[in-house]
């Protein structure tokens, strides 16, 4: 069947900021699908809040709304736009739950649009637990026993039945989000409650436990004519009971038979087919038992998802391009295989590799927690081998989390080993390989962890292999069978012993010739010639490189894993920098490890490379491809740590050299050109002990803001307000980077902070951006909203912040991009830091500019100069007539008993971005498509430190005016009242009931301003923080938010919010807008 | 078990690599199989004698050997070619070790190998005679004995493969059957005869040479051409067997060498393909419903679109490369395809056209009463 030619306009839905289990593949997919309904000739129609993404560049979509992912900002987009259709099947689990959500308030009906890709039929019977049973049920298929309840009042004769532990699981939640696992009645009882409070429909289904039980997931495609192929099949390392996105998981499953296989198969399609998937992926998840074969269905996802993107990266089938298309009419046989371009799509894939997803977790910011069905990883690298022993170890060092590869956790005794290897953890891992490094039987190991044996049995081997390294004679036929076990140089001169280098390893290697090959991913098993060059190394006889095309070539690096500090947005810069090679006539080779991004697309450059972002593993793919140049500035932190060893190698780094880079890096060097250029700076000092760190502190007075030199994201940087907790920093910071210096600077409270982006040529400077913080300097800025253009800075200050810059670029011999951090005190401005690289703030910028910054910075590498890219106007420092604010969005609520409190190191995962008129709009905007409602009416709890009470004055009688009440704890009620403000009086947290928890658990309260102080305990302030965040009331930790807070509370009392494309936005600058290349 | 063995080509290409079945030195035609699970039933599929078989997935043996998995009583390949074995498969049902097995049944084979080099070469160069040695690793040595093997093309291997005398299939047979099959046997998997059987039919196999006589003697409702290894041309005897069975009104059903033979037998023709169809990923489209359908397949020769009678039409074609998939005689209830209905290894999307066949046999009887 031909494509549907009753459609016009189609109107797709983004998945919104990137949150645990909702990351970048969503950008992937949905890119793909515009990309595809454009293809087709269709008019297109996005909305989706977040900046960071590809979808959202303005050439994309025909009009892109950059809106909060509302009914409300639905609504009028339908009105302004009146689709023909929705597609919501590319946008996550939140673009589904908008669609029903306006499904159920009949906006859809309203308008008369269509959705496409799943009925709201099948959305309801995949999610709804009980439809979604009596649909398994019907068609005979086995499924764990369960019941739905609504209250958590006596849940007995459930738990009778089901028996300990029991699985809950909160209905129409994220990731998993609100599920756990209840061993005993207490925990049972107390599960159900958070999940009840988490789930937006009030259902929590109780499950018969089938932990243990080896798990696998189906990616399935099944077009109007029902044609159904399997794209993938993935089996977890992780069995049940750990979330599938918090797995180490194989592609292809390895341990079914061929009966055993295809009966899941036949499962598969009987129940796309009842659930009623008419066009498009799907993902559905079984469990085995693996004594019986028992096989369950454990759920279904009508749409694309994170496996989705694994699948498509693993096997080269383009699920969601090809999913778009279903979706408008086609059937899979009338599309093509991208990859062999010779025969239809509709098949299914044959691998002849080995793919492994190890997920990134962000313990280094919250910990180490237990995992289980609901999702805390933040990223994940996945790797490709021709064994399942090499993708791991590929896998794992392409994590970057500090292991080569398949390394042990030591330092626990035989007893705790055991109990390491028994709880699942995100280093649960690496205390199977020491167990079986130290010789516990593979069968004791597989009956703790529930591991099937056969990972373990794989896992033996590298394990016995390693030993057989030590003290042996590194000869060319064991080097080459530890490279086709995956070990990396690193690896091998560690198990040689002591004595051993990784250059010393690297360096025999090359001489023995024992280099990797570099075969193609090609959906057919060589079966087909394939035309499309997406690598992977491994050591074999020969690789498959396809014929290089002749024309200059640059290699980009990539960001790896997302992880806290480093997501998304490198990313985007990378996609972005491989189109400016390609619109001016180069090509582009990508390196990245990351199966979630755009960048790892085929399509997204002219080589694809899906490699570990290590040393290693970058020299060999320079060594076959000998680029022009590579770029290191765009990837984050992940290439920059390779960029002065790969210069070193003779490799060609293009833009801003590395010692630059580095000049900016090393405080010492910094600071002299500051001081010769008279730029002020917060007073500091590197510290490389306690004592020397006490004695700069005493120097630049208390606070200081202390951190370790070279991390992203803030990492381990606190603010210190005396020498103990000094001291007490200092030993534990020695955990935290392995270089030992410590910065420590001047913590300048209460100043205003600013984040600028620019672009510098050597000649001129542009800057792309200047953004103010609306929280105040010492909120990681990272984590901090920001406003662009600044809303209350005066002129003259602005003057001297881009002087600064501009002046900054041309010392520093930047050649593309440099981010600045200003904060502004009492009139006078002070540099925090510069970094001669891409930011997280470049998309967003690029998006609010109409300017695309991460593209015009790369065409600056390849030597254009930047009179000729931007606009005369922009570059002499015109800016948008609009406001635009950043929001960031962070992960809490992930993580029981971790503080919800801002601070100088970076805890969020995403952003969204509010676009208006005026900054109090925006900044409204911001907070709606953060998810944070801010009320329009109600009780407000106030409670502040000392210093805030003068500025929270204002902000009381504001709110007063507006018609709120206010609530305050004795000493602020008392202060409030001094001023001639009424305040209701509540208990202190221990001073009696009903305390200010109990009015937040009775919902008396719509919005809590809570400032934390510096030095007291701060106790009682994270018991309010938290229980406000579980109950999704929000609450304001500083009091730059609160002035904003109020600002946009006034607009949400006002007219009705607006929404307007970025198209349209862009008529309005005071410069043309950039829509496509070289316009 | 790090015994060295060889693998020579027939245009001297060699590779190095382990032993991990029987010690020996065994030729045959180089084919590759792209499925990436049943690895036992290609091992035991009689279609494959002759045959040096190079699994395209890389990891085989992962788990194990079934009870239940067999599509013969032994394997029948000439030899088989991996990148790695599994040691320590993990199946419940697993009852044996892939190493043990092939050494059991004296099967040569071959680990360590750039397999996917290999099968570029085979994709460039077509299928070519080769050689295992774990004996002798003498590149010209080997190479000359893989020349020295007659090639597939003109070579009757049904016989060889095909039972000795006729038997009443049992397992999983129907305690009141509701139709007699016979299965003509040219190298049969047992996967059919179990279709057969799950459809509610008696099933009686019989040698690829029994007359037409002898099989209508036995008064099938329906008759099973079954699939087999190699060359169909040479098979002139059941081609004739074929002729006159067709115009008795017994519906017929081929499958793979069986749909080969039917075709020569309607007066087609056959030729050989480049390197084969060998995987369970196959897409095909039914002409008649335009659904398609993802199959199991295994087969060198192909029948000729053109060379058929005009009362013959094509019901099925490979999406893939266009070729023939399957025919059905315009008024007569004779039909066959290329690909494996019954699978084992496969998906079973194509398992209805046992329905259709049932169906046909049900009409027939009717028709018969009337």
């Amino acid at each position: 069947m031909p494509k549907r030619e009753d459609l016009k306009k189609i109107l797709v839905i983004g998945s919104g900021s990137i949150v645990i289990g909702q990351g970048c593949e969503f950008d992937y997919s949905g890119t793909q699908g515009l990309k595809a309904l454009r293809e087709e000739g269709y008019e297109t129609v996005l909305i989706n809040s977040n900046p960071a993404t590809i979808m959202t560049d303005p050439e994309l979509a025909d009009r892109t709304y950059i809106e909060p992912l509302t009914t409300d900002a639905l609504d009028k987009v339908l009105a302004a736009e009146s689709p023909d259709a929705i597609l919501p099947t590319l946008g996550g689990q939140t673009a589904l739950n908008l669609t029903v959500a306006a499904a159920e308030r009949g906006i859809l009906k309203k308008h008369g649009v269509e959705v496409l890709g799943a009925r709201l039929e099948t959305i309801r019977k995949a999610e709804d637990r009980q439809l979604f049973k009596a649909a398994m049920q019907k068609i005979g298929l086995d499924l764990p026993r369960s019941t739905v309840v609504t209250d958590a009042a006596d849940l007995k004769a459930v738990s009778r039945d089901l028996g300990f532990p029991v699985i809950v699981r909160a209905s129409f939640t994220l990731g998993g989000a609100g599920g756990g696992i209840a061993y005993h009645y207490e925990e049972l009882l107390s599960r159900v409650h958070t999940a009840l409070e988490m789930s937006p429909v009030k259902k929590v289904l109780l499950e018969e436990s089938i932990i243990g039980w080896k798990e696998y997931e189906l990616e399935v495609m099944r077009d109007r004519a029902d044609n159904f192929v399997v794209v993938c099949t993935i089996e977890n390392v992780d069995p049940m009971g750990v979330h599938t996105g918090d797995s180490l998981t194989v592609a292809p499953a390895q341990t079914l038979t061929d009966r055993q296989y295809q009966e899941m198969r036949d499962d598969a399609k009987r129940i796309v087919s009842e659930i009623g998937v008419e066009t498009g992926g799907c993902n559905i998840q079984f469990a085995v038992d693996p004594r019986t074969g028992r096989r369950v269905v454990i759920e279904i996802n009508p749409r694309v998802s994170r496996s989705s993107a694994l699948a498509s990266k693993a096997t080269g089938f383009p699920i969601a391009k090809i999913a778009a298309k279903l979706a408008v009419g086609y059937t899979l046989d009338e599309l093509p295989n991208d990859i062999t371009k010779a025969t239809p799509a509709c098949f299914e894939p044959a691998i002849d590799y080995v793919v492994v997803k190890a997920p990134r977790f962000a313990t280094e910011k919250f910990g180490e927690f237990p995992l289980d069905t609901a999702m805390k990883s933040v990223g994940e690298a996945m790797a490709i081998g021709r064994t399942f022993k090499e993708a791991l170890q590929k896998a794992l060092r392409g994590l970057e989390s500090g292991k080569k590869g398949l390394e042990g956790d030591s330092g626990v005794d035989a007893e705790t080993l055991l109990q390491r290897v028994a709880t699942p953890t995100s280093s649960r891992l690496y205390f199977v390989k020491t167990a079986l490094a130290l010789g516990v039987p593979v069968e004791r190991i597989a009956e703790v962890s529930r591991i099937d044996p056969w990972f373990l049995n794989q896992m033996l081997e590298i394990v016995e292999f390693e030993k057989s390294l030590a003290g042996a004679p590194l000869d060319a036929a064991r080097l080459r069978e530890a490279k086709r076990l995956g070990f990396s140089d690193a690896q091998i001169a560690r198990a040689c012993g002591p004595k051993t280098a990784e250059k010393a390893v690297r360096a025999r290697r090359l001489r023995l010739g024992v280099r990797p090959s570099y075969k193609l991913v090609d959906t057919c098993a060589g079966e087909f010639p394939s035309a499309t060059p997406y690598f992977y190394s491994t050591y074999e006889e020969t690789g498959d490189l396809l014929p290089q095309k002749p024309g200059k070539k640059v290699m980009i690096l990539g960001s790896g894993p997302n992880r806290i500090g480093q997501g998304i947005e490198f990313d985007y810069c990378c996609v972005q920098a491989s189109k400016a090679l390609r619109e001016d006539g180069w090509q582009s080779v990508m390196v990245n490890c990351n199966p979630e991004t755009v960048s790892t697309d085929y399509d997204a450059s002219d080589r694809l490379y899906f490699e570990p972002l290590t040393l290693e593993d970058v020299l060999e793919i320079v060594a076959v491809e000998k680029p022009d140049g590579v770029i290191v500035q765009f990837g984050g932190q992940t290439p920059l740590n390779l960029a002065v060893a790969l210069e070193k190698a003779g490799v060609p780094i293009l833009g801003t050299k590395p010692v630059d880079i580095d000049k900016a890096e090393d405080r010492k060097l910094f600071g002299a050109i500051l001081d010769k250029l008279k730029i002020l700076a917060p007073e500091s000092g590197i510290a490389r002990s306690a004592e020397q760190a006490v004695r700069i502190a005493r120097r630049v007075g208390y606070p200081v803001m202390v951190r370790p030199s070279y991390v992203l994201g803030g990492r381990a940087m606190e603010i210190v307000y005396d020498d103990a907790s000094l001291t007490d920093y200092v030993e534990r910071a020695r955990k935290a980077s392995a270089h030992p210096a410590l910065l420590i600077d001047r913590f300048l409270a209460d100043a205003a902070e600013l984040d600028v982006d620019a672009v510098c040529d050597g000649k001129d400077v542009w800057i792309a951006g200047v953004m103010e913080h609306i929280e105040e300097a010492g909120v990681h800025s990272g984590d901090s909203a920001c406003t662009l253009p600044p809303h209350s800075l005066a002129p003259s200050v602005l003057h001297t912040v881009r002087e600064h810059t501009r002046r900054l670029a041309l010392a520093l011999k930047v050649r593309g991009l440099i981010n600045i951090q200003y904060a502004v005190k009492d009139g006078a401005v002070y540099v925090l830091e510069a970094n001669p690289r891409a930011s997280r703030t470049v998309p967003f910028v690029s998006k609010a500019a109409g300017l695309p910054v991460a593209r015009i910075a790369t065409w600056v590498m390849m030597g254009r100069p930047l009179k000729k890219l931007v606009p005369a106007a922009a570059l002499k420092g015109a800016v948008p007539p609009y406001a635009a604010t950043k929001e960031a969005v962070l992960p809490f609520i992930k993580f029981p008993g971790v503080d919800p409190r801002l601070g100088p190191e970076m805890k969020s995962t995403g952003e969204v971005m509010g676009l208006d008129a005026d900054f109090p709009r925006s900044f409204a905007k911001s907070q709606q498509a953060a998810g944070l409602t801010l009320p329009t009416s109600g009780a407000v709890f106030v409670s502040v430190q000392d210093e805030d009470k003068p500025e929270i004055l204002h902000v009381a009688r504001a709110l007063r005016q507006m018609g709120f009440t206010l609530v305050a704890t004795r000493n602020t009620a008392d202060f409030l009242g001094r001023h001639g403000l009424l305040a209701e009086r509540v208990a202190k947290i221990g001073e009696g009931k009903p305390d200010v928890v109990d009015l937040l658990k009775q919902r008396n309260l719509s919005l809590v301003i809570n400032t934390p102080s510096g030095k007291r305990s701060r106790a009682d302030g994270y018991q309010i923080r938290r229980t406000a965040l579980e109950l999704d009331i929000p609450c304001i930790t500083n009091i730059r938010s609160v002035n904003a807070a109020v600002h946009a509370i006034s607009v949400l009392q006002g007219a009705s919010m607006s929404v307007k494309p970025l198209q349209d936005y862009y008529k309005s600058l005071p410069y043309p807008a950039f829509v496509g290349p070289k316009a | 078990m790090n015994d060295k063995a060889w693998l020579a080509l027939e245009d001297g290409t060699l590779f190095a690599g382990r032993a991990c079945g029987a010690a020996g030195e065994t030729a045959g035609e180089s084919v590759f199989n792209t499925a990436m699970t049943g690895y036992q039933e290609i091992l035991t599929d009689p279609s494959y004698c002759g045959q040096l078989v190079t699994m395209t997935y890389p990891l085989i043996g992962n788990y194990g050997i079934t009870a239940r998995d067999h599509e013969s009583a032994r394997p029948r390949l000439s030899g088989f070619v991996v990148r790695e074995l599994c040691r320590k498969p993990s199946n419940h049902e697993s009852v044996q070790s892939v190493g043990d097995f092939l050494r059991q049944h004296g099967i040569v084979a071959i680990e360590g190998i750039d397999t996917r080099k290999l099968t570029l070469h085979l994709r460039d160069k077509g299928a070519l005679r080769g050689i295992i040695s774990t004996l002798d690793g003498d590149a010209a040595r080997l190479v000359a004995k893989a020349r020295a093997i007659p090639s597939m093309a003109g070579r009757d291997l049904a016989s060889t493969v095909t039972c000795e005398t006729p038997y009443e299939w049992t397992e999983g047979a129907p305690a009141k059957p509701d139709f007699r099959v016979v299965v003509m046997d040219f190298g049969a998997k047992y996967g059919i005869m179990r279709r057969l059987s799950a459809l509610g039919a008696r099933v009686t196999v019989v040698p690829a040479g029994t007359s037409a006589s002898d099989i209508l003697r036995l008064k099938p409702d329906g008759i099973m051409l079954s699939n087999g290894p190699g060359d169909p041309e040479p098979l002139t005897g059941p081609v004739e067997t074929i002729k006159r069975l067709i115009p008795e009104r017994v519906p017929i059903f081929g499958i793979c060498l069986g749909h080969q033979l039917l075709g020569l037998a309607f007066g087609g023709k056959t030729f050989k393909l480049k390197f084969g169809h060998h995987g369970s990923n196959h897409p095909v489209k039914d002409l008649a419903t335009g659904k398609i359908e993802i199959t199991a397949q295994n087969h060198g020769f192909c029948v000729d679109l053109d060379s058929l009678p005009a009362e013959v039409r094509t019901t099925h074609v490979n999406l893939n490369d266009g070729t023939s998939e399957g025919m059905a005689h315009a008024t007569l209830p004779v039909f066959s395809v290329q690909h494996h209905p019954e699978a084992a290894a496969g998906p079973h999307d194509s398992r209805y056209l046992f329905g259709r066949f049932a169906a046909m046999m049900r009409e027939r009887r009717e028709a018969l009463r009337a």
